[in-house]
């Protein structure tokens, strides 16, 4: 391994400071200088774009679509209100890291809304805020206080007559909110039921109005590229995937939790610096990206870089960065039984292959585990997947999918010894 | 009848309500109705049809409409609970991390399955979805706002003794 990382992070930087969510560490050490400076020089919004561009920030959410295109489809010339919206709705299973940006670098997602609202000729934004946390709903909107009182918000910001608020919405339980049209009809005050797609979000989103929508981490590294140079950014990953990104490691190692380092980084590097897998076992497997990607067997986890590319090589999807890690000791049936369970619970019904499949999924899986799987399980688990996937208006039921299919295709014979012996191979 | 939000809620949440919708466009109250639903719920304990109805009211939307949002996300407690519910996040990372080893020592010890409430109306235990915060599994929520991580059997008496 190589040694572990020392440079610049983006984002959780404010972790090595004594008071990190306060607005006078962000001050002190650089914070809101970038605003300051684009309102002063009055930055054309395409010069922005372009060090966004240059920087190669790829959504940060799960997509990995790059942010700066993402912008240049907003309408330049549109006459009537238009918004960012920030998905901080982090519930795909494994993923925690938005949660740590808004707890200990508050002020940094809010310079990096008002940038792009500027940027983008927003009127207002919102941050939706995942449910489950709702401590970090609050300790966020005493942040947007403290920023409002500072001049960072409000009628007049920095002195410069132009005007941009930003505000927090709640979810309240629902992880299809994730998906950015879903989060739109919530914050419309609606069930959170995915749109078809076109007309997509820069032309009509919230309100039907055209609406940005980024990730926490994406819209929070964009204050340290307006300071640093988009250049900078991509020095500090690799091509094609720039930056540093904070990685969520969780399951079967010593130390879960957040870890943010360049893209690129070998897996085995991070896995060390979780403290490696719990003491006494071995690596199983692991899913890179977020409970929906595809899992990967531990020796082929072990050759991957943590980039888009090479996960995507390997046969799943870097997703949101979010690493579960399996040793020895976990039976995958049961872990795909539980997967299952969230997606049949999370689908919203809107469409017949996710809300029925979801389910079927779950009731072939759970009786596999339960010692009541038929030898045409599999099969027929793979053709209720494929019979999902690609037929839905949004992503959950191809997430659903991936777990499914990558679960059988690599421990296949895991699935065979249960429905044939009725009970688990794994310590048998 | 439709009782009114403001015989039916108390001046604090009313003014709580009022600084959620104000973050939207004028004609866009609706967008306050999930922080309208969970505000009447931190109130009352449970939304009982009359205070979604007053909540509909208060917004100017269609009962309907706000039946929908409760239904649809599930903090929103539809019937009578304990004083104090206590939802497990149950899902993958934090079942690797020990939380079916808590959610038993929570069913033991309180008597009760996920979905039941004790007979003395103290506590409801409930089944959860990934919270974002699976680092620091196994965790639970508290009345849905207050999150404890890192549980253990030992911890978890702490917390059970602390609610009354
Ligand atoms: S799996 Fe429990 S918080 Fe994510």
């Amino acid at each position: 391994m190589s040694a572990p990382y020392t440079g610049p992070k983006v984002c959780l930087w404010t972790l090595d400071h004594a008071n990190p969510a306060s607005l006078e560490t962000y001050v002190a050490n650089g914070g809101y200088s970038a605003l300051k400076k684009i309102l002063a020089e009055k930055t054309p919004a395409a010069e922005i774009i372009e060090q966004v561009k240059i920087s190669a920030l790829r959504g940060r959410g799960g997509a990995g679509f790059p942010t700066g295109l993402k912008w240049s489809f907003m309408p330049r010339n549109y006459e009537g209100d238009k918004y960012i919206v920030c998905n901080s709705d982090e519930g795909e299973p494994g993923t925690f890291k938005d949660r740590d940006i808004i707890e200990f670098n508050p002020h940094q997602l809010i310079e990096g809304m008002v940038i792009a609202g500027y940027t983008l000729g927003a009127k207002a934004g919102y941050n939706y805020i995942h449910g489950e946390i709702f401590e970090l709903y609050e300790s966020w909107e005493k942040a947007l206080e403290e920023a409002r009182s500072a001049g960072y918000l409000g009628n007049n910001i920095c002195g410069s007559g132009w005007a941009f608020d930003v505000h927090a919405h709640q979810g309240y339980g629902a992880y299809v909110c994730g998906e950015e049209t879903a989060l739109l009809e919530s914050i419309e005050g609606k069930k959170g039921q995915p749109r078809f797609k076109p007309p997509f979000p820069a032309s009509f989103g919230l309100y039907g109005k055209p609406t940005t929508i980024n990730n926490t981490e994406t819209l929070a590294s964009i204050p340290w590229i307006m300071r640093n140079g988009g250049q900078a950014f991509l020095d500090l990953g690799k091509p094609n995937n720039g930056g540093t990104k904070i990685f969520s490691i969780s399951g079967h190692v010593n130390k879960p939790g957040n870890y943010e380092i360049p893209m690129g980084t070998p897996f085995a590097d991070l896995l060390v610096m979780a403290g490696g897998v719990r003491d006494g076992h071995t690596l199983k497997a692991v899913i890179p990206g977020g409970s929906s990607a595809p899992v990967l067997p531990a020796e082929i986890i072990m050759a991957c870089t943590l980039d888009y590319d090479s996960i995507a090589k390997a046969g799943s999807m870097f997703g949101s960065g979010a690493v579960i890690v399996m040793d020895e000791t976990v039976c995958m049936v049961k872990a795909l039984e539980r997967l299952s369970y969230f997606y049949y619970e999370e689908s919203c019904g809107q469409c017949t292959p996710c809300r029925e499949g979801t389910g079927w999924m779950y009731r072939v899986v759970h009786r596999i585990e339960h010692g009541e799987g038929r030898p045409e399980d599999l099969d027929l688990l793979m053709s209720v997947g494929n019979n999902i996937a690609g037929r839905t208006i949004c992503a959950l039921g191809e997430a659903a999918v991936g777990p499914v299919q990558s679960f059988i295709k690599h421990f296949r014979q895991e699935f065979e010894y249960h429905i044939e012996h009725k009970r688990c191979m794994v310590g048998a | 009848m439709t009782l009114s939000a403001q015989s039916l809620l108390s001046a604090d949440s009313l003014a709580q309500i009022d600084k959620e919708v104000a973050k939207y466009p004028a004609d866009q109250k609706p967008s306050a109705v999930m922080a309208a639903l969970r505000i009447a719920q931190v109130e009352k304990g449970w939304l009982a049809p009359a205070t979604i109805e007053s909540v509909a009211q208060y917004l100017g939307m269609p009962t309907i409409a706000v039946y929908e949002v409760a239904t649809f996300y599930n903090m929103y407690q539809l019937e009578p609970c304990g004083r104090h519910k206590i939802t497990v996040c149950t899902n993958l990372p934090c079942q690797l991390q020990g939380a079916d080893t808590v959610a038993d020592y929570l069913k033991q010890k309180l008597g009760i399955g996920f979905g039941e409430t004790t007979p003395d109306g103290r506590f409801t235990l409930k089944e959860g979805e990934c919270m974002g915060t699976c680092g620091s599994g196994p965790l639970c929520l508290h009345n849905n706002h207050t999150m404890h991580a890192h549980l253990s059997p030992e911890t978890v008496d702490k917390l059970l003794d602390e609610l009354k």
